[in-house]
């Protein structure tokens, strides 16, 4: 049953973001992204690890995509033509995907990654309070350096894209 | 006595309850919609719908025995009763065009990813207690999880995607000005709607606890004995519900927050090119999110299915079990329950209807200073002040 699900929630996944990528419109785009974030909760779902996957869907799917959604229409993007490939893009997409490909392969057959024995891992993700103490205790740096560089990147987007011209002391 | 029940499969039995669930949110929804008629009606000073009444000859002649009933057949006609059953006939059997200058695909999306959302949410909100052999308290409920709240509020915020899909497959500028509005309004509320209940929930789980977001774990945590133990979270916390309400207003789109459909500015909204069957379905789901709000309302502040401040739902069955042995039965204990918890429901259906009909709509500027000037300042603030609180109490 659940190897079952795990392979429709897996497909759904896979093939919302192929949609992401090669659809024209970019509100098709934007919920072929929401329909493959829903993917993904499911698999959180069938790996017990319940709190994420209900966090994935509020935020992701109900917050940032309706974002999405909002800035594709207050803009009114349409997709527009299409650069046509020049000889340096195709080249250095080649080298770029061999690259990609070379790693991925040499990973699968020579990684040197430790798997521990699924019995002995502990389980932290599934109970509330598990995870709230890992969060709050292990894992505290990490989110807090994580929660700074989400800041330092919407800093960026306010200064890049504001214009400071009559501001004398913003200079 | 339900032996029979319990040894059918998990999943037909899930299956089953889902069904019943759906089968009594989508008429009770579909009431709202007359209920909203008769009190709009009252409150207007009119008398609303009283005429209508079906003929006892042809195929509608069940109902048109019914209305022919002395003095009941009356009463539900004054009530407006079978003017709900025409409406309903109406939206099923009129001819239902789509306009040919929109996005088929997402046009017809829209009414159904707006059912979705509101028909799901139900699944994790519980709606009676009962005990069961072995004297514990069980709550009635399709599914209860840990993460209650934060599964309703997940499924929740994804309704506003049929408002935005409806706005954008229209192909025109008033509906499709309704789906931006929709799509700022609802985030920005959310966030002081999530924030509001905080505080709730740092009380419930006092530490040494295992940790808990279910609804059923709040409800429970108001009936317990003694004066603070049954105590309403509306009294101890007053302003977190009143943030709440406020926000449950603007989630659901409800007069004075309804920007998204605004007749006087927008003609119909998100729902302009809409019409018949599909236009009925976003009426349904409006109703479905208010009554699953409203619930939420009750099992956060309001005490869930205890029917008195510090009168819990088992002192209640223990002394009229005194009276009549039979209502300690599981089942007579969750239809108390069940109508306790529904009665308070219905009286903030009543609760969102008045207001509709008393206070005129804000201007959209008006509704995004008060979502973020106002309204998330002080959830933020509230929250400060019960977080210092509860842990200067419990630390005691």
């Amino acid at each position: 049953m659940s190897d079952l699900l795990f392979h429709l929630f897996a497909l759904l996944v896979v093939a919302c973001a192929l949609g992401v990528v090669f659809n024209k419109n970019a509100v098709a785009s934007a919920l072929c992204f929401l329909l493959s974030l829903v993917g993904v909760a499911g698999l959180f779902v069938l790996l017990d690890a319940f709190l994420l996957a209900v966090l994935l869907v509020l935020v992701y799917a109900g917050a940032v995509v309706a974002l999405f959604l909002f800035i594709i229409m207050l803009l009114d993007m349409q997709g527009g033509d299409r650069k046509r490939f020049t000889k340096s893009t195709i080249l250095s997409s080649t080298v770029a995907a061999g690259l990609l490909v070379t790693g991925l392969v040499s990973f699968a057959t020579h990684g040197l990654v430790e798997t521990a024995d699924p019995a002995t891992v502990k389980i932290v993700g599934s109970s509330l309070r598990a995870y709230a103490e890992q969060l709050f205790t292990v894992y505290l740096l990490p989110v807090q350096i994580v929660g700074f560089l989400l800041l330092i990147a919407m800093l960026g987007v306010i200064v890049l894209s504001k214009k400071f011209e009559g501001l004398e002391d913003v200079k | 006595m339900f032996d029979f029940y319990f040894e059918l499969p998990l999943l037909l039995r899930l299956l089953l309850q889902g069904t019943v669930v759906i089968l009594a949110l989508f008429p009770l929804a579909a009431a709202c919609s007359m209920a909203e008629r008769k009190i709009s009606a009252w409150i207007q000073g009119r008398p609303g719908p009283n005429r209508t009444k079906p003929p006892i000859a042809g195929f509608l002649a069940p109902l048109g025995l019914v209305a022919s009933i002395p003095v009941l057949g009356t009463l539900l006609q004054k009530f407006g009763i079978f003017q709900l059953a025409a409406d309903g006939g109406k939206f099923t059997f009129k001819e239902d065009p789509v306009p040919g200058h929109v996005n088929k695909f997402y046009f017809i999306l829209a009414p159904i990813a707006s059912m979705i959302p509101a028909l799901s949410t139900v699944a994790f909100v519980p709606f009676g207690a009962y005990f069961n052999a072995a004297d514990e308290l069980v709550p009635v409920a399709l599914a209860h999880v840990d993460v209650g709240l934060l599964a309703v509020f997940a499924l929740g915020s994804l309704g506003v995607y049929s408002l935005i899909l409806a706005g954008w497959a229209s192909n025109s500028k008033y509906p499709f000005l309704g789906g931006v509005r929709a799509s700022a309004q609802l985030i920005s509320y959310e966030l002081s709607m999530t924030l509001s209940v905080l505080p709730v929930f740092l009380w419930v789980n006092a530490p040494g606890g295992q940790g808990t977001l279910s609804l059923f774990d709040v409800v429970q945590s108001q009936s317990q004995p003694g004066f603070w133990g049954g105590t309403w979270y509306v009294m101890t916390m007053p302003v977190s519900a009143f943030i709440f309400l406020i926000a449950l207003f603007a989630e659901t789109n409800r007069q004075p927050f309804d920007m998204p459909e605004s007749e006087a500015d927008l003609v119909g909204g998100f729902h302009t090119e809409y019409g018949a069957f599909k236009w009925s379905l976003f009426f349904v789901a409006e109703y479905a999110h208010m009554i699953v709000g409203s619930g939420i309302f009750c099992l956060l502040f309001l005490g869930g299915w205890n029917p008195l401040p510090w009168v819990s739902l088992a002192d209640t069955i223990h002394a009229l079990a005194h009276i009549l042995p039979c209502v300690a039965t599981p089942l007579f204990m969750a239809l108390i329950a069940i109508g306790i918890f529904l009665g308070k429901v219905g009286f903030f259906i009543f609760f969102f209807m008045w207001v509709r009909w008393t206070l005129p709509r804000f201007r959209y500027d008006q509704v995004m200073t008060l979502g973020w000037k106002k309204l998330l300042p002080l959830s933020i603030a509230n929250l400060i002040v019960y977080a210092l609180g509860i842990a200067w109490l419990q630390t005691r």
